[in-house]
């Protein structure tokens, strides 16, 4: 009874936590100092939180609580298994990175006093969607997620920002909507929301009608997680964002949308598996996506192609349907969370002491700032999936996986596309780091020599941080592989999840 | 379910969508609005037939009341969607107070990128060979 009461306090936290602390950022306005006290602690609170639960998943196996003690499935369930776990852990931490660079870097929090609670009410929504286990309660934890997401994207007001924050919300707002219609369908359909309940009744279903639930929620996570035909919102709304907003986006939302289609597809629909669908859009969404970045000329818009094409290989590890290759899929997004992320905040430390991130402008940053050359190519290296960065880890499982499934076509895109995804950090790093210096227009050349090389600590800390964490992910990669593996024993075995949510 | 709340979601639906694809942001801003009534009022009709209200004990029998939970799924969506629409209406008058116009504008860097790829096409058909 104390185990439980203890058990339900720990799951509640990652949500509860950043609601409080954003409502005490609110109540300290004007107080910068007390904010980002209030915002860091809070987020520390939720780190450690995170990790107990890993543990605890580890040790006991799923964990759920029924919110306000209404029985399952009448009340909201939360529940946590080892991939919800594994994704609440890795994306905490890299929200902490990132709100300790935003402090660091001017004018981010320091002239918006929303910035703190906003950021702290997105946080709670992406836990909440890592941690329901109730259909349109995921639904509420996309819009806490969303509405927290289109304030933050625009931030500040510029012409530019709002051009494209309105197509991102647009878009978003869409999806909702498509959302909501989905859930009324499964309402209708079985007459329950709740997720483990409706594992069980989807089950009973017609198949024709468990194939139009499962593709109609693949629509609506697939504009979510941006993957082909449904990503061309993305490239276009992230880069005009302020460096840390982008890099916490690049980083977490697009990944919610990949864990709501795994979660989704495993959980309710185990008999109707859309892999042939899901192979071959995996297959576009890398290619087009690569394609797309190869094109590009500035680092900011190459590297939020490259969020699409890899979303690519997430896809690729889940249409399989096999332990193996859910399990490379679940550790591909244990390290392309720190890993865009650090690209992103490697990115925003060229642009702080330049003022521009595009490859025609800038130049020679080797020899003005060879720690951020370091973070870079270290990041650009595990992205790319080169032995031994975590990102070669995570593509030789799902590679492998591919050839155990005898699916050599698309293993065979992936592979080119791996190589692509070289080329184009080479372009990035043969323009912005080694090359000639830069256009002299820029603010570098007016600027004194310690004002163009200083960035500030925190924002260099955090960076060096979050590539320490994507090191340490490829340093413990045969544990991490070996919880991803349980992780997808568990998705593609939900009768522990059903158990435990409906006792 | 009444064939007249299945017209009317169908009916709104397609207007909403008609809507969304128009170029100027109010257009667009009014589709999303009427798309998401669309989708509650699907909400109330996957409810099931009208009732009583849904206080246990206090009008009756169970089985005479309505569903409750539709209603509660509709309610929590229509704050939803009144907030994020509302948001929405300050971002498109803060886009006219910027650029003095309604519509929706294109990406320039898509656009130079598009210019870079057309002139880089004409160069390879005039090569000398």
């Amino acid at each position: 009874m104390v185990e439980q009461a203890k058990m339900s306090v720990l799951l509640v936290l990652p949500i509860v936590l950043p609601l409080l602390a954003a409502a005490l950022a609110i109540i300290a306005y004007n107080h910068r100092t007390l904010q980002r006290i209030v915002a860091v602690g809070a987020l520390i609170a939720v780190v450690a939180d995170s990790a107990f639960l890993l543990v605890a998943v580890e040790r006991d196996g799923v964990q759920s609580v029924q919110m306000g003690a209404w029985p399952a499935p009448l009340g909201i369930t939360l529940v946590v298994d080892m991939f919800s776990a594994l994704m609440l852990v890795i994306s905490m931490v890299t929200v902490l990175s990132v709100l300790i660079y935003a402090i660091g870097q001017p004018g981010v929090d320091h002239d918006q006093p929303v910035f703190h609670p906003v950021y702290l009410v997105m946080t709670a929504g992406v836990a909440l969607s890592f941690t329901t286990g109730d259909l349109f309660n995921l639904f509420v934890a996309y819009e806490i997620t969303l509405a927290a997401s289109y304030v933050l994207i625009t931030l500040g007001g510029r012409r530019e920002q709002i051009r494209s924050g309105m197509t991102y919300i647009i878009i978003n707002l869409l999806a909702s909507t498509l959302f909501v219609v989905g859930i009324a369908w499964v309402y209708a359909a079985t007459g329950t929301v709740n997720m483990a309940d409706l594992a069980v009744k989807i089950a009973q279903l017609p198949s024709g009608t468990q194939t139009a639930l499962s593709m109609f929620l693949l629509v609506v996570f697939g504009i979510k997680a941006a993957i082909f035909p449904l990503f061309f919102w993305l490239p276009d709304s992230y880069p005009t964002a302020r460096m840390p907003v982008t890099a916490v986006f690049a980083g977490l939302l697009t990944k919610v949308g990949v864990y709501s289609i795994i979660r989704t597809q495993t959980l309710l629909f185990p008999q109707n598996r859309p892999s042939t669908i899901l192979l071959v859009c995996a297959g576009l969404t890398m290619a087009i996506g690569v394609l797309g970045a190869i094109a590009q000329n500035d680092m900011k818009r190459i590297l939020s192609f490259h969020i699409v094409s890899q979303i690519g290989y997430m896809i690729l590890g889940l249409g399989l349907f096999s332990v193996a290759g859910v399990a490379g899929t679940v550790f591909f997004i244990f390290h392309q969370i720190p890993v865009k992320t650090a690209l992103f905040l490697a990115t925003g430390l060229v642009e702080q002491s330049t003022g521009s991130t595009a490859l025609s402008k800038v130049g020679g940053m080797i020899r003005r700032t060879p720690l951020v050359a370091g973070l870079f190519l270290l990041a650009a290296l595990s992205l790319a999936g080169i032995p031994p960065f975590s990102g070669f880890v995570g593509k030789l499982g799902i590679i492998q996986a591919g050839f155990g499934a005898g699916e050599y076509a698309i293993v065979g895109v992936s592979l080119v596309v791996s190589l692509l995804t070289l080329f184009s950090m080479i372009k990035i790093w043969n323009g912005v780091f080694l090359g000639t210096p830069e256009d002299p227009t820029l603010r570098l050349a007016s600027a004194t020599s310690e004002e163009r090389l200083s960035t500030p600590v925190l924002m260099r800390g955090a960076t060096v941080a979050l590539v320490g964490v994507t090191l340490a992910i490829a340093l413990f990669a045969g544990t991490l592989f070996d919880l991803s593996e349980r992780a997808a024993q568990g998705l593609l075995d939900p009768s522990a999840y059903i158990q435990q949510v409906l006792g | 379910m009444s064939f007249f709340s299945a017209l009317i979601v169908a009916v709104l639906f397609s207007v909403g969508v008609y809507l969304l694809l128009q170029r100027t942001l109010s257009r667009i801003i009014l589709g999303l609005a009427l798309m998401g009534h669309s989708a509650n009022l699907l909400l109330m009709v996957v409810g099931g037939r009208a009732g009583k209200a849904p206080i246990v004990g206090a009008f009756g029998p169970e089985d005479t009341v309505a569903d409750p939970l539709p209603q509660a799924l509709a309610l929590t969506a229509i704050v939803i969607s009144f907030g994020v629409i509302s948001f929405l209406l300050a971002i498109a008058y803060r886009s006219w107070v910027l650029t003095q116009n309604d519509e929706v504008e294109d990406d320039v860097e898509d656009a130079r990128i598009a210019q870079l790829g057309e002139a880089e096409m004409r160069r390879w058909w005039s090569r000398p060979r």
